[in-house]
């Protein structure tokens, strides 16, 4: 048990002075790798409630896939550069006001959940769906969403799929005179097509682009 | 104490894993190189040892003694970081890998999430390596790399959803003993196709190499890496392709089973058979290295996203609904 708790507050640690770090280095595309820490650590602490499932997932869609991208757009935008300043700057600090907002929402929200937790334990009964702990949580997860939630997560399913295409087409622009491959017309191409027999006439030559 | 003990048992076994991966990732360096030479009428190593044997330990005592050079303009924490990023994460994932029905590290509920996860953050030591070198073409041979990974493993995790349809978990040894009595090769052969190809991509081998094209970037992203650093960079994309091989053969090729449950056959130990899987899939690695050309880029892209993707995502519907008309469904 001690064990268990040491390792606790070593992710916790980490995850906490990770998250800071993000906000405070001076280079953006080493926030960006302290995102990558934070997110890392904060699925390691999902496995150790034993929640490994939404860890890996955690791991796969955050770090696999949109810590990447934020990477990738971070590097090419070549905002390395540009130094990340609100921080040491003294005049202009119109972002601390909507940031002091949104973190005392939150804020209270927690509150709000861990208090009604601690004071309310049969909090747990209220909840409409039995609490099967002989199956794994993947088991349970995929028996809950796919079944009493399915038109939910279709629908959220939908919603990524519009934003998934209304990005494509905002950014979609067809360009003229750009050579594309087309594998159907290369391999459709016969003898015929390419190659003719002239028979060239003495002092006239031949006329190529017929 | 009880825990300290514990603790050096638990060290005890990954060291009793990890040495003989770390040994096999040499020798299966030297297979690679051999194999290619035969397929271009050449020797290869064959000088260091009995047939060459011992050349991969040579070259790796040639790299510990070379000077390790650190470009003056490189962000250094981040430069030395990236070889052992690559390093740790192509050791860490053999932890999940199944060599026998009691011979595993970790037997945990979604082994294979954890495969697929820790395969999806390999692109970090690449992108972290091209970017920290602060030059050109490590920088190109990164972003390149990070593109033709992503979405790879796009395809690749559809292919497992194929898998896991048919088995009802996410756990190896429950993969490989669903296939006691057929292979998923059989059943999903042209995913298994895919998922080969799709692993030559992820581990940026040729015909897929574009990372590290010496006709265009010179090395890729490993272009100011010297000494020690490349040679963890090169032990790390060679565990990693051994890594692949191991999941192929765990998602179809049944893991360690044997392939008929007869005397001669069922008498080998199970590790020697995941072996022979793993080794018969490096050796088609191998060979599609000194056979193939090199892909251009954009047929690169359009091959993932344009044929891979929709082709494995057509065939999760046609797997569902075959098991779901049969009644074949697992769990029920």
């Amino acid at each position: 048990m001690i064990a268990h708790a040491i390792v606790f507050y070593i992710f916790s640690l980490i995850a906490i002075v990770s998250a800071i770090m993000v906000t405070v280095s001076k280079n953006t595309v080493n926030s960006v790798f302290f995102l990558i820490l934070d997110f890392i650590s904060i699925s390691c602490l999902f496995i150790m409630i034993g929640a490994e499932f939404l860890g890996m997932i955690m791991l796969i869609v955050y770090v696999g896939a949109v810590a990447v991208l934020f990477l990738f757009v971070v590097m090419m935008l070549n905002v390395a550069q540009q130094k990340n300043e609100w921080f040491n700057s003294s005049g202009r600090s119109s972002h601390i006001p909507i940031g002091l907002l949104v973190s005392i929402i939150i804020f209270f929200e927690l509150i709000i959940v861990i208090g009604g937790w601690k004071y309310k334990p049969d909090l747990l009964d209220s909840i409409a769906i039995e609490i099967n702990s002989d199956l794994t949580n993947t088991q349970s997860l995929g028996s809950v969403i796919y079944t009493d939630y399915i038109h939910l997560f279709q629908l959220s399913g939908m919603v990524l799929l519009v934003a998934m295409i209304g990005a494509i087409v905002l950014t979609f622009r067809q360009r003229s005179g750009v050579k594309r491959q087309s594998y159907f017309k290369q391999i459709s191409r016969e003898r015929k097509d390419g190659i003719e027999l002239v028979d060239v006439e003495n002092n006239k030559g031949v006329k190529i682009d017929a | 104490m009880a825990e300290l003990f514990i603790f050096f048992e638990q060290i005890y076994k990954i060291l009793f894993l990890l040495i003989p991966v770390l040994v096999s990732v040499a020798m299966i360096v030297w297979l690679d190189r051999r194999v290619w030479a035969f397929v271009q009428k050449r020797r290869g190593p064959n000088v260091v040892g009995p047939f060459g044997l011992f050349q991969t330990l040579a070259d790796a005592l040639k790299y510990i003694f070379k000077e390790i050079i650190i470009p003056a303009s490189s962000n250094k924490v981040i430069f030395i970081l990236a070889p052992i990023v690559t390093m740790t994460l192509a050791l860490i994932a053999w932890a999940v890998i199944p060599f026998s029905e009691t011979f595993v590290l970790a037997d945990i509920n979604v082994g294979i999430l954890y495969l697929f996860a820790v395969s999806s953050l390999g692109v970090y030591g690449i992108i972290m390596g091209g970017w920290a070198s602060n030059s050109k073409y490590p920088f190109l041979g990164a972003i390149r790399s990070a593109a033709q990974m992503v979405s790879y493993e796009v395809s690749i995790g559809v292919i497992i959803i194929n898998v896991l349809l048919c088995v009802g978990s996410l756990n190896l040894s429950d993969i490989v003993l669903a296939q006691k009595d057929l292979w998923f090769v059989i059943p999903l052969f042209p995913m298994f196709i895919i998922f080969f190809i799709s692993a030559l991509a992820e581990t940026n081998r040729p015909p897929f190499d574009l990372p590290e094209a010496e006709a265009e970037l010179v090395a890729g992203y490993q272009t100011e890496y010297s000494g020690m650093m490349y040679a963890m960079f090169w032990l790390g994309e060679y565990a990693n392709i051994l890594l692949m091989c191991a999941m192929g053969s765990i998602l179809f090729l049944g893991g360690w089973l044997s392939p008929i449950d007869l005397f001669p056959l069922n008498v080998i130990p199970a590790p020697i058979w995941l072996i022979l899987k793993i080794l018969f899939l490096f050796i088609l690695f191998a060979l599609i290295k000194a056979i193939v050309p090199r892909y251009r880029y954009d047929q690169l892209m359009k091959l993932g996203w344009k044929i891979f993707l929709p082709f494995s995502l057509i065939y999760v519907v046609l797997t569902a609904s075959f098991l779901m008309y049969f009644d074949l469904l697992p769990g029920n």
